[in-house]
């Protein structure tokens, strides 16, 4: 598959693919008129705050809530035990786990919720919530998932029947006797041992709802804080024993989720439970504390990663050898056959015959989550592996990272590639978009201005990332969440005048689908992408869907937008024919029209066909312009690029500036580029935020040491890299409109790149690795520790 | 985050503000930008039962010179300082650490005395004022009995008094400053011929320091050093003066290797703590490189090289 230039085919008043059309969200964000759970207020609404453990490990002795609720203003104090009554002290994870709702037993992480105060004021519900009084017995905390397997270590999840240690899981993947034997083969074997650390999604907008049960009707209506508001609302039926007609979930305008609001949370829950027994409408919104140390967490992967090559550079083989920390509760949402979500893609963009990889998962105490931050379901973890073993690999051969990479890539013409731990890579064109990126930078240029900056007792480093990342999930052979397969929809309905409403069953966070998706109706049918109104978010009023994550809404939902959409452009054919007195076969298609093969005199508009479609359809038709598709992809799409970071380290401090920040990215075919430009930006800061300066930490006793923004860091405009981006366009053949999906890629690709770049300017004192987040102390001890001998 | 309930008072002149420090005492805050007291108020680390807001009271945010003294009044904003042509002419150090403190959004609230006031060892303003022996001046209402709530149960009939900031730092988060007192003025003395300079390592914009260095120096005619000050930020319990380095300096010519020693001695003078940030044995290289470093600046300004 060679690189395509692709220039729009329609019109900018059209504005279908290719053009970077604006955003017509941003016109009410910007106005201040958005529409959050927390702007939501129904008559008679109470408020809920959690009273949450201080302590990670402890057993329940007795809680008090009479303090509570002799409060003024507080109308009840929720237990576990309350719950217990309704078989609701306990739900479901979305990886099949189950999570306490309040805990009744024991606490296991700093911050799990264990009652929950409804008063008539939220300060009124807040100041109550800390007056709840429980008696604990402490117990051992258990921080971090090596001392959690040690056979004398507590045992965490002791509700749990055939639980008899903190193993969670073990998963593997890949060809074990053909590893071994290429590694047999092997001149070298070349092993890193590194940590993901712990980060968290930290979206501006905290989770929270808005739980609305009519006691006469039944009927629960919940704006929710949800990326994706269907599976919530099967899972509410499942939970909470109502019927699923009754539940109706509204996501309104969600301020960022980046995989934080996928998961179910306590808090949804008992808002839901209080509502229905209360009769009133309870609202319950997160403070930014409550976010950081109770919901969705990402990463923390221990990491052992081991590359077997030749001394003429090529690799043979890989083995991977990984310790998730997954805190008190697996509460992972990925699919159910992966239980370290999609990371057997860390075989990277080479192509090798053999890779094996394991995984164990250890209960700890800390709070629950193991989301995909921004990323394909532990993708990023698996891009950061093999891109920082590929480097540390050349090194070790004496060959250029670059050319080490080229040698190994994965070639154009072998796609579509069968990987051995059995993806089916779609397409890709590595070589060429490293290239770019090569050129960009001048990559010859500061290889050469290295030598000469140590001379000078400066330190220069430049690092790459050649990655490929699979989104999309995914056929529903292989992909479900707690079973439900993850295909996904997307409802038109072409009105009379010709203007259009789609439906799907995704949910935007920011990511511009009220736009996008327009567009692609724009290119299909040719109706203006301005006279398509795009709803999402309200499980009563659209298809269903899995949700928005794991860059798959253009994958699956903009799919089936253009399946839908080409679907109604067959039955507007019969309509023309109708209308044109001309047989079907003889009509052709062009933007927003169908005309008589050489008569293009003789043409009806799309417009004219909806009008027709209910004044005057033919006989033999139903009336109406409207369909539904649900679409089950037939494979993952597989986006690629090189990343390259170049940055001066100051030998006396540690400090790293980066100084060049080249990223090229390939996902396939734009339907606008601006939305692509702006993800990719907002990716490649959250990567620059991984490796320089975020994570959660937590003491010996468990305390969570990144529960505010001054100790849990996001990267303002300040110290933000500028970012130069290029692009190539190798189109999914699969997919179609041949787009890959583009949320992702950057946060995922980049981290490594940063990495490698620092360890590359130390890499002749005989540093091989530096632990994310690069602090300044870490790069300076890194040195320390290289320098002398 | 939530605060706990308060009263809320906002005079418009200082005899009223004075007047409710004086009836209401310890149980009442003073609320100048705000970015101190409000986060911990929501954290409640600080739970006042009455916030005495003094942003109306006019006359009380001037930056300017008096009586050979550079004047920071009580409502002169972080943001206020940076932007200030007094300071730019007057004071190389508060030039240079003003658009290190916080972030934008930040300085254009906060100010200078509040920090002084608030005494977190983690804040940039202390440092400077020890490196530069300033004074603050502190009001309370005449005519009535002042009790410290320290140990020593000092008091005083009220009125305006002058403290040297050395005295008026007594430990993290604890100043001399009596809870019915309000401070109106922070002050410099003027000088000569010197230079200032403040090195920051943070995580990022917005970050309190990992590691901060304030430096001072001001030189004779002989181009010897008279005046030395040098004061160190997030390493000690408190902001740290470190005198034995200013008084390695003072009557010595500036060298490379005379710098390396105040950095020697600054850097076992401090005690900073293993952290998230950093680690104690790191940072504690930061303080004698940056106190080098930030020296070497000082004197490149007080030689008439750039500022
Ligand atoms: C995100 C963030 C980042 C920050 N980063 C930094 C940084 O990098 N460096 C740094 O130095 N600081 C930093 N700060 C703190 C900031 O500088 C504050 O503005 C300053 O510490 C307090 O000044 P204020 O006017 O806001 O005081 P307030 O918050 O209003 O008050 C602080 C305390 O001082 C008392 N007080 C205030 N004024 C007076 C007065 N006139 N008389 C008597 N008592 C008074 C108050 O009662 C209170 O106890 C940061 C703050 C935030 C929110």
């Amino acid at each position: 598959m060679t690189t395509t230039e692709h220039k729009p085919h329609t019109s900018p008043e059209i504005g279908g693919l290719g053009h970077s059309r604006r955003r017509v969200e941003d016109a009410r964000f910007i106005e201040g008129r958005g529409n959050y759970v927390d702007d939501i207020t129904l008559p008679g609404m109470l408020h809920m705050a959690i009273h949450r453990s201080p302590l990670a490990h402890a057993r329940i002795i007795s809680i008090d809530t009479s303090a509570a609720e002799a409060v003024d203003g507080v109308v009840a104090v929720v237990t576990g035990e309350l719950l217990a009554g309704y078989n609701l002290a306990w739900m479901p994870t979305l990886s099949g786990d189950t999570q306490a709702v309040l805990a009744t037993d024991k606490v296991r992480f700093q911050g799990q919720e264990i009652a929950a105060v409804i008063a008539t004021d939220r300060y009124v519900a807040q100041d109550a919530a800390r007056l709840v009084e429980v008696e604990y017995e402490d117990l051992e905390p258990i921080v971090n998932p090596q001392r959690a397997l040690e056979e004398d270590a507590v045992l965490i999840r002791d509700d749990k029947e055939d639980q008899t240690s903190n193993l969670c899981f073990e998963w593997e993947s890949g060809d074990k006797t053909a590893t071994d034997e290429a590694f047999a083969k092997a001149d070298k074997i070349v092993s890193l041992e590194t940590h993901y650390p712990r980060s968290h999604p930290a979206p501006l907008e905290t989770c929270g709802i808005v739980a609305d049960v009519d006691s006469a009707t039944g009927q629960a209506t919940l704006y929710m804080t949800s990326q994706a508001p269907h599976a919530h609302r099967t899972v509410f039926a499942l939970v909470a024993g109502l019927a699923e007609q009754n539940i109706r979930i509204v996501s309104p305008d969600l301020g960022g989720g980046f995989g934080n609001k996928v998961p179910v949370y306590p808090g949804y829950v008992v808002a839901t439970a209080a509502s229905l027994v209360i009769g009133q409408p309870v609202k319950w919104v997160e403070t930014r504390t409550e976010n950081l140390i109770s919901t969705g967490f990402a990463r923390d992967y221990y990491m052992k990663g081991e590359l077997a090559v030749t001394n003429d550079g090529k690799i043979l083989g890989l083995k991977v050898d990984m310790l998730a920390d997954e805190g008190a509760f697996y509460a992972d949402a990925q699919p159910s056959k992966f239980r370290a979500g999609l990371f057997h893609i860390v075989t990277g963009s080479y192509d090798y015959p053999a890779a094996y990889v394991t995984t164990r998962g250890a209960y700890t105490n800390k709070a629950p989550g193991g989301v995909a931050y921004r990323c394909s379901f532990r993708v990023t973890e698996a891009s950061y592996l093999i891109e920082r073993l590929v480097q540390n690999a050349a090194y070790e051969l004496g060959l250029d990272p670059a050319e080490f990479r080229s040698s190994n890539f994965i070639q154009a013409d072998q796609f579509p590639y069968h990987s051995p731990t059995g993806f089916v890579y779609d397409s890709g064109d590595y070589e060429t978009a490293m290239r770019k990126a090569m050129d960009m930078v001048g990559y010859a240029d500061i290889q050469a201005e290295k030598e000469q900056a140590r001379k000078e007792g400066r330190l220069v480093g430049i690092g790459m990332a050649s990655f490929t990342e699979v989104v999309g999930a995914g056929h529903g052979e292989d992909y479900d969440i707690i079973g439900l397969k993850m295909f996904d929809s997307a409802e038109l309905r072409v009105h009379p005048t010709g203007k259009a409403i789609l439906k799907l069953g995704v949910k935007s966070q920011g990511q511009g689908h009220e736009t996008t998706f327009a567009q692609i109706v724009a290119e299909e049918l040719g109706i203006p992408a301005g006279d398509v109104k795009v709803v999402e978010g309200d499980t009563d009023n659209t298809p269903y869907g899995l949700g928005t994550y794991a860059s798959r809404s253009t994958p699956v939902a903009g799919a089936a937008t253009a399946v839908i959409s080409r679907k109604l452009r067959e039955k507007a054919k019969k309509i023309a024919a109708h209308l044109l007195e001309a047989s079907e076969e003889d009509l052709e298609w062009e933007t927003g029209k169908f005309f008589v093969a050489g008569d293009p005199e003789s043409s009806v508009s799309i417009q004219d066909i909806a009008f027709a479609a209910y004044t005057n359809p033919p006989p033999d038709l139903e009336a109406g312009l409207e369909g539904v598709h649900y679409y089950d992809p037939p494979n993952m799409t597989y986006p690629f690029g090189t990343y390259i970071v170049v940055v001066d380290v100051d030998p006396e401090s540690g400090q790293w500036k980066v100084r060049r920040m080249i990223a090229v990215d390939d996902c396939g075919v734009k339907i606008n580029p601006m939305i692509v430009e702006g993800q990719i930006q907002g990716g490649l800061t959250e990567g620059f935020a991984m490796s320089s300066m975020q994570h959660i930490t937590f003491d010996e006793t468990g305390n969570c040491l990144g529960s505010n923004f001054m100790d849990y860091l996001v990267p303002t405009a300040w110290e933000t890299p500028r970012f130069e981006l290029g692009e190539t366009v190798t189109p999914s053949p699969h997919h179609p409109i041949g787009a890959k999906g583009v949320g992702e890629s950057a946060t995922v690709g980049s981290p490594a790149a940063y990495v490698n770049a620092v360890v590359d300017a130390l890499q002749h004192m005989g540093v091989t690795n530096i632990e994310m987040p690069m602090s300044a102390d870490r790069v300076w001890h890194a040195m320390q520790e290289n320098s002398g001998g | 985050m939530y605060p706990s309930k308060f009263d809320y008072l906002a005079p418009e002149t200082l005899e009223e503000a004075l007047a409710v420090l004086a009836e209401r005492g310890d149980e009442v805050k003073i609320l100048a930008g705000g970015q101190s007291l409000i986060p911990m108020m929501k954290l409640r680390f600080a739970e006042p039962a009455t916030l005495l807001d003094i942003n109306r009271i006019p006359g009380l945010d001037a930056i300017d010179i008096q009586n050979g003294h550079v004047r920071v009044q009580a409502l002169a904003r972080h943001a206020d300082v940076v932007r200030s042509a007094v300071i730019k002419e007057e004071n190389d150090l508060m030039a240079g650490a003003a658009p290190w403190i916080a972030d934008p959004i930040v300085r254009n609230l906060g100010t200078v005395c509040g920090s002084l006031a608030h005494h977190d060892p983690e804040g940039d303003w202390a440092s400077v004022m020890l490196a530069l022996d300033a004074e603050v001046v502190a009001v309370s209402k005449e005519g009535v009995t002042h009790f410290h709530p320290g140990a020593d149960g000092t008091q005083h009939t009220g009125g305006t008094r002058v403290i040297s900031i050395q005295d008026f730092l007594v430990d993290m988060f604890t100043t001399s400053l009596y809870p019915t007192e309000l401070l109106t003025e922070v002050r410099v003395p003027r000088y000569e011929r010197g230079g200032g300079n403040y090195q920051k390592l943070e995580r990022k914009v917005g970050d309190y320091a990992t590691v901060g260095v304030a430096t001072h120096i001001e030189l004779g005619d002989d181009d010897r050093i008279t005046k030395a000050g040098i004061a160190l930020t997030s390493v000690y319990a408190h902001n740290l003066k470190v005198t034995d380095a200013e008084t390695a300096l003072v009557g010595q010519a500036p060298s490379d290797e005379l710098f390396a020693e105040a950095g020697r001695i600054a850097s076992a003078a401090c005690d900073p703590a293993s952290d998230t940030r950093g680690s104690a044995e790191y940072k504690r290289h930061i303080v004698g490189l940056f106190t080098e470093r930030s020296l070497a600046e000082s004197l490149k300004i007080a030689q008439g090289g750039q500022s």
